[in-house]
């Protein structure tokens, strides 16, 4: 599409059941009571002038240029404020509307700068365009009165600046602020002339204030008050490609906003429905990573990891890697080898790897970063739901009553969706926290959780046992529903085990460490106040009892019948943008896609069908078992695309042992990451700004990624696996990943509706998409669970086996913030790094000042494991005896810390709990200085003279 | 495969499935180490000592060396 702005009706759309017809300039319109006369001239292409309107935010009604007349009513009255009523009449455009407008736009560019040609927003201005639109010629006031002319420009915010001298204090951008980021940060301070918008407290500027920086603000305004720097520095785009964010699991959908080949910015799509509009720091502004200096864009090749990389062309580098790959296969045989897919790759890219490794190389050891964080989702809702996915969209939660948020802090992981949250926490929804961090979400202006059970990490299924304990002994469960949809005996048993004196939230407590009373009051009330939602995290996941923590969220939710309606629901917060799409395309090494289970005849004959291949019938190697394969000397070759093992994945020594033994590493990326250390071949991959296809996001919703600009490397992710394919013998000939979407559609029944080309009318489909639901599944187990009955499991709190002692006397827990993502490769390479440059180490004063420490100091972190150093912030957020940091940077290397205790299903690693001692430091550990040198050494490239 | 980490982690698998009860803790022992593990995997636990195993764990991997 050229370049438009996105339509705005002015006021928010209202839904109701009742329709209201109206006449406005001549033409009648049916809307929706309590729709504003605003919106409904919108709705018949009529255009009401106005400027602290927009349809993001509530009317307000402050600049006087959408005044109306109405027959059989005094006056003007405004009509963003004004409901529509049965049979009224508009007039939007008459003498005396003309005249009032003329003279409000007077008095606002009697305080404008005049300096339009010259404006990064020229052009595309709504006070421009309104001064237009109501045939402003002259200003009678002059320009010599008092005015803001002289303002100054706040430029602390790395990616847009205020310039208030332009502001026309109409209040969108504290409204935005306030209604839809959810923050509150900005207010209009003074009154009067003296009136401006201030970003935080007296003396803040926007970096040093509570901003967010998730640009709504920008996006609201109309003026260029505040405005990206990338526009001024540009100019104004030219073109605009719909596309899919490619950061968390959220799934925003943004106008990526061009100027040739240059991206200028990226704005969210108002039709998103996942973000309906809005959006975070990450995906919003940090995108520049993509033409960051450190991208490698051509193929490389090194005999060993002590030599230096070798720059070749594509061929070269693909013939060498097929011909290892093959070598190796045939003096080991094909288990031997494996790969890893890319949750930050497409649907297709995903598709083609599984492919390639399952009918390429010859075995099922293929796997995905789900290992790491939500294979237990996939495990514990199969096993009671039937299905390995969350039940609702992100609209349901705008239904829900009680909201339980556990192991998540969505502020900071899932930002777009913690401000939905927010804003129905806002209208009385209650809201449970459990999680052993006082996160964002337990208090924050406006919001304030009902309870915190700030329980010990690990004990998850304690907690959860224990609030199953007081609903089925209070007599709480919702009977007629479990009869109706669970199996009623399975319950009997479950209901039986909960019920024992041992589970009561009072025996448990010494365990818990969650005072009993607490956890009963929070047990009643998701109970009994309505409809019930939990979402949760990887604080749920990565444990050892990860997915019997799944399974008893599940039986929380069935026995409270809050499944299968609106409002309700087990909903995981995915971590990256397509883990729900890698582990959809049979990324397990135990499933075909769609997981159905490799060793199902029927299942397996299909695909060999199709593939023309024969497929191993045993279930393949997991990440962690390969590098223990690789150790033991029976797996010699990986092909890793998009994953950063070295950084992301627990015991940094084990994972490098793990692949230094191998014979042959591929890593397949945008930079030259730490996983790279250790890899003979790098293939240079593509940014989801320069490739088409899908992204399924935590919702299940699929939506295409559209190329904006063509790849740096001269080939999309898919083409050099494909190439890679054919280099090793097989006949792959895709033209377009549209046709890699077909074979999945083909091949994977809760597929069989999408393609391409009806997720471009459609904008997205929410899987299953078939027969029996053509138009997807929003909502999942509306009337009756995928596997027919609901299945309560027995889960029973088993401690873990990493303990504290005289040693290590604190549990570490990690996790992330707003700013950075995952292993940081992205947004390291970004303006981001002005809220986070290092991991801090978060400790409760207590514990600080038992070991001499204060904010600041350098800390020595030790486990049984490996060591690190980092600095040290005293926060009472986290509990006496927790300490917590994140993993973004890799000079820090958290993961030399974290343990390979996992879950004892899907062996996903227990990151949550890792035994520590922390004592003062001078300086980094004897292994971060080894491995700066070595990763030094290790990224050295001969470079090929440019022809 | 390191038969300590192989035992260890078929040992989890059955301390988590215990609360079904022996016979089915047994059952659905099996059924993990048969679904989930790779080829190699199980050659080691069947390979390697049963010292080590507890009762649940052992009576599943007794039943995957002789699966009918």
């Amino acid at each position: 599409m050229g370049y438009e702005r996105q339509a705005d009706f002015g006021t928010p759309e209202v839904t109701s059941d009742i329709a209201v017809t109206l006449t406005v300039d001549g033409r009648e319109v049916t809307v929706a009571a309590g729709t504003s006369v605003m919106r409904a001239a919108g709705q018949c292409g009529g255009d009401i002038p106005s400027l602290c309107a927009t349809d993001s935010v509530k009317a307000f009604g402050s600049c006087r240029m959408c005044l109306v007349e109405i027959e059989g009513r005094r006056g003007t009255p405004a009509s963003c404020t004004t409901p529509v009523e049965p049979g009224m009449v508009v007039h939007t455009q008459t003498p005396k509307l003309a005249k009032l407008r003329r003279s409000v736009m007077e008095l606002y560019i009697s305080d404008h700068p005049l300096d339009c040609l010259t404006c990064s927003a020229n052009n595309d201005c709504e006070l421009q365009d309104t001064a237009a639109q109501v045939g402003l010629r002259d200003v009678r006031y002059g320009y010599d009165g008092a005015n803001h002319l002289g303002a100054e420009i706040d430029t602390s915010n790395p990616y847009f600046d205020f310039d208030a001298s332009k502001c026309i204090a109409c209040s969108r951008c504290v409204r935005a602020c306030d209604e839809v980021q959810g923050t509150l940060a900005l207010t209009i301070d003074g009154r009067g002339f003296a009136s401006k918008v201030s970003a935080g407290q007296t003396g803040d500027n926007f970096l040093s204030s509570e901003c967010v920086s998730c640009g709504a603000c920008v996006a609201a305004c109309p003026t260029a008050t505040l405005q990206e720097k990338a526009v001024k520095e540009i100019g104004k785009p030219e073109r605009a490609v719909v596309t899919t964010c490619a950061y968390c699991g959220v799934g925003c959908t943004f106008r990526a906003e061009m100027k040739g080949e240059q991206l200028v910015r990226m704005v969210p799509w108002k039709d998103g429905k996942a973000n309906r509009g809005h959006s975070c720091v990450k995906g919003r502004f940090a995108w520049g990573y993509a033409n960051h200096q450190d991208r490698i864009t051509k193929p490389m090749i090194r005999d060993s990891i002590d030599e230096p990389w070798r720059e070749v062309s594509w061929d070269e580098a693909l013939g060498y890697t097929a011909g290892k790959l093959n070598s190796i296969k045939a003096q080991y045989g094909a288990r031997a080898l494996g790969g890893i897919t890319s949750s930050r790759c497409t649907n297709e890219e995903v598709w083609l790897v599984q492919k390639l490794i399952r009918s390429g190389f010859g075995s099922n050891n293929v796997d995905t970063c789900a290992r790491v964080c939500h294979s237990p989702t996939g495990y514990g809702l199969s096993k009671t739901f039937g299905t390995s996915a969350g039940t609702q969209d992100f609209d349901s939660v705008m239904d829900a009553d009680v909201v339980m948020v556990i192991g998540a802090n969505p502020t900071d992981g899932h930002p777009v969706f913690a401000s939905r949250l927010k804003r129905r926490l806002r209208q009385g929804a209650k809201l449970i926290v459990i999680d052993p961090r006082r996160i964002d979400m337990v208090r924050s202006p406006h919001i304030e959780a009902q309870h915190h059970l700030a329980l010990q990490p690990g004990t998850n299924v304690a907690v959860l046992t224990a609030m199953a304990h007081v609903i089925v002994t209070e007599g709480l469960a919702a009977e007629q529903f479990i009869r109706e949809r669970c199996d009623w005996d399975e319950y009997q048993d479950w209901a039986g085990f909960v019920a024992q004196d041992r589970h009561s939230p009072e025996a448990l407590e010494p365990v818990t460490r969650v005072p009993a009373e607490t956890l009963r009051a929070a047990a009643r009330l998701f109970a009994t106040g309505g409809n019930g939602a939990i979402y949760y995290g990887l604080g749920v996941t990565e444990h050892s009892q990860g997915s019997s923590t799944v399974m008893s969220i599940a039986n929380l939710a069935m026995v409270t019948g809050n499944i299968g309606r609106r409002g309700v629901g087990v909903n995981p917060l995915r971590g990256q943008n397509n883990v729900q799409g890698s582990c959809d395309m049979g990324s397990f090494p135990h499933e075909l896609p769609g997981y159905r289970h490799i060793s199902g005849k029927e299942v397996r004959d299909s695909f060999e069908a199709d593939w023309g291949v024969a497929l191993d019938p045993e279930p393949g190697l997991r990440i962690p078992n390969m590098l223990d394969a690789a150790i033991d000397g029976s797996f010699r070759a990986i092909y890793i695309q998009g994953e950063d093992i070295l950084q992301s994945d627990p015991n940094t020594h084990h994972v490098a042992a793990g692949l230094k033994a191998m014979d042959l590493v591929i890593v397949h990326d945008l930079f030259l990451n730490e996983t790279a250390n250790y890899a003979h071949v790098f293939l240079p991959g593509s940014t989801f700004l320069e490739k088409d296809g899908t992204f399924t996001n935590a919702e299940r919703r699929i939506q295409l990624v559209r190329k904006v600009m063509e790849p740096a490397n001269g080939l999309q992710d898919w083409e050099v696996t494909q190439e890679l394919a054919k280099a090793m013998g097989l006949g792959w000939n895709y033209q377009h990943p549209s046709e890699i979407m077909d074979e999945v559609a083909r091949l994977t029944p809760t597929f069989a509706g999408v393609s391409h080309a009806r997720l471009d009318a459609e904008g997205s489909l929410q899987w299953p998409v078939n027969e029996k639901a053509p138009d997807g599944s929003p909502i999942m187990h509306v009337d009756g669970f995928v596997r027919g009955k609901g299945k309560f499991m027995v889960t029973d709190y088993v401690p873990t086996d990493e303990k504290t002692g005289p040693r290590y006397p604190l549990l570490l827990t990690t996790g992330r913030v707003l700013s950075q993502y995952n292993v940081g490769a992205q947004t390291r390479r970004t303006g981001n790094n002005v809220w986070h440059q290092e991991d801090l180490l978060e400790m409760h004063p207590l514990d600080a000042e038992n070991r001499g420490l204060k904010d600041g100091d350098w800390t020595r972190l030790a486990s049984r494991t490996g060591e690190t150093t980092l600095r040290l912030t005293v926060t009472d957020r986290v509990a006496p005896g927790v300490v917590y940091t994140t993993f973004h940077h890799p000079a820090t290397q958290a993961n030399v810390v974290t343990t390979e205790y996992s879950d004892w299903a899907t062996n996903c690693p227990e990151y949550k709990v890792t035994a520590v001692q922390v004592l003062p430091s001078n300086g980094p550990s004897e292994w971060q200085e080894s491995y700066a040198s070595w990763s030094e050494k290790s990224r050295r490239i001969k470079r090929v003279a440019a022809e | 495969m390191d038969i300590e980490r192989l035992r260890y982690m078929a040992n989890q698998i059955a301390r988590n499935l215990a609360p079904q009860g022996e016979a089915a803790a047994v059952d659905a022992t099996f059924q993990h180490l048969r679904d989930f593990w790779d080829p190699r995997m199980k050659a080691g636990i069947l390979g390697g000592e049963r010292e080590g195993l507890d009762p649940i764990a052992k009576a599943a991997v007794e039943r995957l060396a002789s699966p009918a």
